[in-house]
């Protein structure tokens, strides 16, 4: 697989970490969420064959965090985005 | 029909006009007491310890396409009880005594072959750790031998021991490990269960499941719907696609693990042998070939194939123990969708939906466990209690806080 960096340009898949379900920005406050709310962030998936919106860490190369949108059922990337953008829009990060 | 060498030499004598079919062509009925949803390993073991050992025959395997065509079909065939926690080790264990019998049980050749299994050791402290395993196999009733670099080398003389970043020091065995014909388990469950009334449906999907006031009474299927008192899904890979028609969450996420197999070459390796300083293992197969893997690819798949760095890195990790198979040649490798989930083990549990049952969560180790996997889901649905050996297999285990991590990796299903 290669991934399209925003800023790189195309890279080796290889080259990054495997983070998981991009959901996993959307972390419930630690000091006020429900057990449940917690058990489901950290364990629940929704697993979907198709469209999946993923973290992927580009740790052998700038170290960025990236949200890529991938079909899991071709492994066709249809979107790459900052994850740090990702973020600022869904107001969580300055 | 029984299978035994008279009837091979009756057959032989008169045309071998006289077998029959191994199983029926089903059609599905309207109702059944139990529908189990998937017709791999697991589901097939249900259905036919459902029947032998709970009497319950009023029972339909729905599969979406043949007997074989997902992992119980495409995976390495490695057995083996060789685990370190309680919640697994006993249950492993008494998989392992199953398939010790399973090919008089059902009359079937399942080539059951126990030629062992060597998980070697490449520091001090690793041989700490194993021989902390080798003890609570123990424990549990299994077998397990630490053997020093002397012992080793008789049996392996080719792995390389000199290795300069990981040397070879010893290894772990398990005799009674080895390796089995997987879809010949497939095909034997299979026949048991249908010669004592189980229906087998091939083709037929499930599309969703028949909700009556919040209780599940049956699935819809690309064949019409069928009824049941209790639903039984056992569909390993697509746990989270059939599970989201009930509206539920799993902590399991899909992944692909790739296999290979070389070309045929003459009895070189003895049982089965693992790397324990990368991801790497073989055997080799009745054919000749050496087969082999080693890491899931590390990303959500239901793509049935995998990448090119894998099999980079598995080769890389081939390489490392034994030279020699730089020289073999790679006839073919495919992939299969594993059910990882977020500590590395599986469920066998009743889910929070009357007459909803879950078994899945393998990861990619499911084919060794299909026979207690079949007895305890059978046990469960038979009884509504789970199997002792199968009790810690919950859904709930991470709300409870136990978790049941060999790894000790948490909550990451790609590093279990
Ligand atoms: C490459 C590879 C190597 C492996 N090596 C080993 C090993 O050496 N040792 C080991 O112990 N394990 C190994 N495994 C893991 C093992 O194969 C699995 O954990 C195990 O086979 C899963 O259980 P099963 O046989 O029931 O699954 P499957 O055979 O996948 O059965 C599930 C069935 O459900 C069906 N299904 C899915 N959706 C529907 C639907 N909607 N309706 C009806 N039916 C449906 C599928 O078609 C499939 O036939 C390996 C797996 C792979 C892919």
């Amino acid at each position: 697989m290669i991934i399209p960096h925003p800023l790189l340009g195309p890279r080796d898949a290889a080259e990054f970490v495997y983070k998981g379900d991009a959901t996993l920005i959307d972390r419930p406050d630690g000091l006020t969420a429900s057990d449940d709310e917690m058990h489901d962030y950290a364990y629940l998936r929704d697993n979907p064959a198709g469209r999946h919106r993923e973290l992927w860490y580009h740790e052998q190369g700038d170290r960025s965090w990236l949200v890529v949108t991938r079909d899991t059922r071709t492994h066709e990337i249809l979107k790459v985005e900052l994850a740090r953008d990702v973020a600022r829009a869904a107001g969580r990060a300055r | 029909m029984r299978y035994s060498a008279w009837n091979i030499f009756k057959q032989g004598l008169t045309g071998n006009k006289g077998w029959t079919r191994a199983w029926r062509d089903a059609t599905p009925k309207a109702d059944y007491d139990i529908v189990i949803v998937g017709g791999g390993g697991h589901g097939l073991a249900t259905a036919y310890y459902l029947a032998k050992e709970f009497g319950l025959t009023n029972v339909a395997v729905v599969e979406k396409g043949w007997l074989g065509s997902g992992n119980i079909g495409r995976n390495t065939t490695i057995i083996r009880s060789n685990y370190l926690l309680e919640g697994n080790q006993p249950f492993y264990e008494l998989s392992l005594k199953l398939w010790e019998g399973l090919e008089q049980d059902f009359n079937y050749n399942a080539m059951v072959s126990q030629r062992g299994i060597l998980n070697l050791i490449h520091s001090d402290p690793q041989r700490d750790a194993f021989v902390r395993r080798g003890n609570a196999m123990q424990l549990s009733g299994a077998d397990a031998e630490i053997l020093d670099r002397d012992r080793l080398k008789k049996m392996c003389p080719f792995l390389d021991f000199e290795n300069a970043r990981f040397p070879v020091q010893g290894a772990i065995w398990q005799p009674r490990g080895g390796t089995v014909r997987h879809d010949a388990v497939a095909w034997g469950y299979a026949r048991g269960a249908d010669a004592r009334g189980v229906d087998i449906i091939q083709n037929c999907e499930v599309t969703g499941f028949v909700m009556d006031g919040g209780a599940c009474k049956g699935v819809e299927t690309t064949r019409g719907t069928i009824r049941a008192e209790k639903v039984a899904v056992c569909v390993a890979g697509s746990s989270g696609r059939v599970m989201d028609m009930a509206g539920m969450r799993l902590p399991i996420e899909s992944h692909v693990l790739q296999a290979f197999v070389s070309e045929g070459l003459k009895p070189v390796i003895p049982g089965v042998i693992t790397f324990g300083a990368g991801h790497f293992y073989v055997s080799q197969s009745d054919k000749g070939g050496l087969v082999f893997g080693g890491d899931i690819d590390g990303y959500n798949s239901y793509a049935q194939r995998g990448n090119l760095p894998v099999v980079e890195d598995v080769c890389e990790g081939g390489m490392a123990i034994m030279p020699m198979i730089g020289r073999a040649r790679l006839l073919r490798m495919w992939g299969g969708l594993m059910d990882m989930s977020m500590d590395g083990s599986p469920f066998i549990d009743k889910t929070h939906i009357s007459g909803l049952y879950f078994n899945g969560g393998w990861c990619y180790g499911g084919f060794k466990a299909t026979p207690a996997s079949g007895f305890c889901y059978a046990h469960l649905l038979a009884t509504d209690r789970p199997h002792e050996t199968a009790a810690q297999y919950r859904l709930d285990r991470f709300r409870r806080g136990v978790p049941i991590d060999e790894k000790g990796q948490g909550a990451q299903p790609n590093l279990h």
